[in-house]
């Protein structure tokens, strides 16, 4: 009989509750191992599932955490970790609610699940000094619409059909109902928290076009095209709020 | 919107946002330190050893039921269906019967 | 990309640090004693910036450093993850700890990392294997490491060394440190029925930087048998403390590092465990004297 324990079949047999221990593992008599193997599937089962509970609180919520559990369960078999970097866990957690069957009729929960990535992107984002708002007024107004805001690392945007902000709001602030509309969705690193806020329409837009490195004029007008009544004052004080501009290009 | 309407506009705007800027508490500005522990959802997801729970026999390993006394706040929610139809109103209740049996 | 930091701490103290958790900053920062070091799980400190380098920037001028590596899956079929090599000697040449450690376990195979410290054959494959992962981490990362002993709760029927035979063999090829978990050394001797001070006397003891203390769950394996879980959740037991003074009485005082991962207690609890563990390294420091 072959004793050895590949790493392949160790791996496959954590993965898979009822699958045969490998033969090749004993216990203290020089039995085979049995349960003891468990505490290795236990490990990795009830590890992945907390960091899926840390991650991702407004999902749990939502759910139920008996029923994120499950869930977990079924994720990490069929999504294992592909880095160490734990902080990263979970990126293919919003696909998975939209496809596995119990969640599917929760339309919001993938960008809910998006809208908590994006938290912890930006809580590990790289550092960065704002600009001080004074430099925005001191640009006259034709140098600054060909100016380029560049955002910090830690900025992030989810534009959602859904009202995600208040979804986020409803579950982890006490916020009221969630009615319904879509929401863009800010996330700026003031200091070392993220702070998830909506923006007016379409602000998201204008957002959107700095971050891909578009002039302040550009976005301005890829949202006030959509938008003629575009509340510029709003998002940009929300950008200014959240420490989130990091540099101005002129062009 | 001639681009001299839209220039003045935005100068008005940008004098707007840095208005509502400096009434902005100083917490919310970056008044914060390294100090205290991130707000809600701790991001400082722990890697490694010491996550044994214990015992073995405390976890199952594939859950089997969806938990309907433990149903969250999705049930309370009642937003309507996108166009396409991807949601629905709904209740974990009926989701028992959808989860596959470990 | 961070600055590299300033300070003075090129060696850990032969005095008690504890695991540091993020909640404990303040704690820290306002009382630390009897806590002169500090040891950090390295893949929480490989994001780009924020809170959690903040606070290690800000620590890092009052203590020294320990990076404890828990995900480089040494001992892996599939070889070494270049990319998190990468991610380790990043963060070393930022910190500059006074002393870099990894497990004797794996973790990662075909990309799939299962958050685990997985056990080893200790066969002569395993031991060629290990060594040469261990010399491209010394290299790749600019250090001398530590290696440490797993918990085990199994046994392989292939393996054809001793843990503690295999261990100084890898230490004889690579140069490498060791470090001497003492609670996985109990816990093992338990689940696998040896004696652990039989096993103290035959760990290489010269080679071993560093001392770990932990807590464990109890259990029972399908027959009955003790099993004990190496999960870092509550005190060091008797037993453990009674091996730990063992070992120091034949070392001599070493760094010792309490370890408290999960159910993290308040600082006061986890200040008591260190002065307990700091009774036992003083009284050997006096008599070192004398």
């Amino acid at each position: 009989m072959n004793d050895t324990v590949t790493q392949p079949q160790f791996t496959q047999a954590i993965l898979s509750p009822t699958m045969d221990v490998p033969a090749g593992l004993r216990d203290a008599k020089g039995d085979p191992a049995g349960k003891r193997f468990s505490v290795y599937r236990n490990n990795v089962a009830v590890s992945l599932t907390e960091a899926l509970i840390t991650a991702f609180p407004v999902v749990v919520k939502l759910l139920g955490e008996d029923n994120f559990r499950i869930l977990a369960g079924q994720f990490l078999r069929a999504h294992p970790p592909t880095s160490p970097l734990m902080m990263h866990y979970g990126d293919a957690l919003p696909d998975f609610l939209q496809t596995f069957e119990p969640t599917q009729q929760y339309g919001y929960l993938p960008d809910v699940a998006r809208l908590e990535l994006a938290i912890r992107e930006s809580y590990h984002a790289a550092d960065t000094d704002p600009i001080s708002p004074e430099a925005l007024q001191a640009l006259p107004p034709e140098a600054l619409m060909a100016a380029k805001l560049e955002l910090a690392p830690s900025v992030r945007l989810i534009s959602s059909q859904w009202p995600l902000f208040q979804l986020w709001q409803f579950n982890m602030t006490g916020g009221p109902k969630p009615e319904m509309r879509a929401e863009d969705v800010l996330i700026t690193r003031p200091a070392f928290d993220p702070q998830p806020v909506a923006l007016p329409c379409c602000g998201g837009l204008f957002v959107q076009a700095l971050l891909s490195g578009r002039t302040f004029g550009e976005a301005l007008s890829a949202a006030s095209t959509h938008n003629p009544e575009f509340d510029l004052s709003q998002s940009l004080a929300a950008l200014l709020a959240g420490n989130a501009i990091s540099r101005i290009t002129e062009g | 919107m001639s681009n001299t309407v839209k220039t003045l506009a935005v100068a008005g705007a940008v004098a707007a946002a840095l208005t509502a800027h400096a009434t902005t508490p100083a917490a919310a500005a970056g008044g914060e330190k390294c100090y205290g522990v991130s707000l809600a959802g701790a991001n400082d997801c722990a890697a490694g050893p010491g996550t044994t729970c214990a015992g073995t026999s405390t976890v199952d390993y594939q859950g089997n039921a969806w938990k309907i006394v433990d149903a969250g706040t999705c049930d309370t929610i009642e937003l309507p269906a996108l166009a396409d139809g991807t949601a629905r109103v709904g209740s974990l209740e009926e989701l028992d019967r959808d989860l596959p049996q470990g | 990309m961070q600055q590299p930091l300033t300070h003075s701490f090129d060696h850990l103290p032969a005095g008690t640090g504890v695991g540091y958790k993020p909640q404990h900053f303040q704690a820290i920062m306002d009382n630390p004693a009897p806590v002169e070091w500090l040891e950090v799980h390295a893949e929480n400190y490989m994001g780009q910036g924020g809170r959690p380098l903040a606070q290690l920037r800000a620590l890092a001028e009052r203590f020294a450093f320990s990076v404890h590596g828990v995900g480089l899956s040494i001992g892996s079929e599939s070889g070494l993850d270049h990319d998190h090599l990468d991610r380790l000697k990043i963060l070393c040449d930022w910190l500059k700890p006074a002393q870099f450690s990894e497990h004797l376990a794996w973790s990662t195979h075909d990309s799939h990392f299962l958050n685990d410290l997985l056990p080893l054959p200790y066969t002569n494959e395993t031991l060629t294997r290990v060594a040469d992962h261990v010399n491209q981490v010394q290299n790749h990362v600019g250090r001398r490491m530590l290696l440490e002993n797993p918990s085990s709760y199994l046994a392989f029927a292939e393996s054809t060394w001793e843990e503690f035979d295999f261990m100084a063999e890898i230490s004889k090829r690579t140069g490498c440190g060791l470090l001497l978990d003492v609670n996985n050394v109990f816990v093992s001797a338990t689940n696998l029925n040896y004696d652990p001070r039989a096993y103290i006397d035959a760990f290489p003891l010269d080679k071993v930087g560093e001392i770990h203390l932990g807590g464990h769950d109890e259990d029972e394996d399908s027959d009955g048998a003790p099993l004990l879980i190496d999960s870092h959740g509550r005190e060091v037991v008797d037993p453990v403390w009674a091996l730990y003074d063992y070992t120091i009485a034949k070392t001599g005082p070493l760094p010792t590092l309490i370890e408290w991962d999960t159910d993290v207690p308040d600082w006061p609890v986890l200040a008591d465990e260190a002065r307990r563990a700091d009774a036992i390294l003083n009284r050997k420091s006096q008599a070192a004297a004398e």
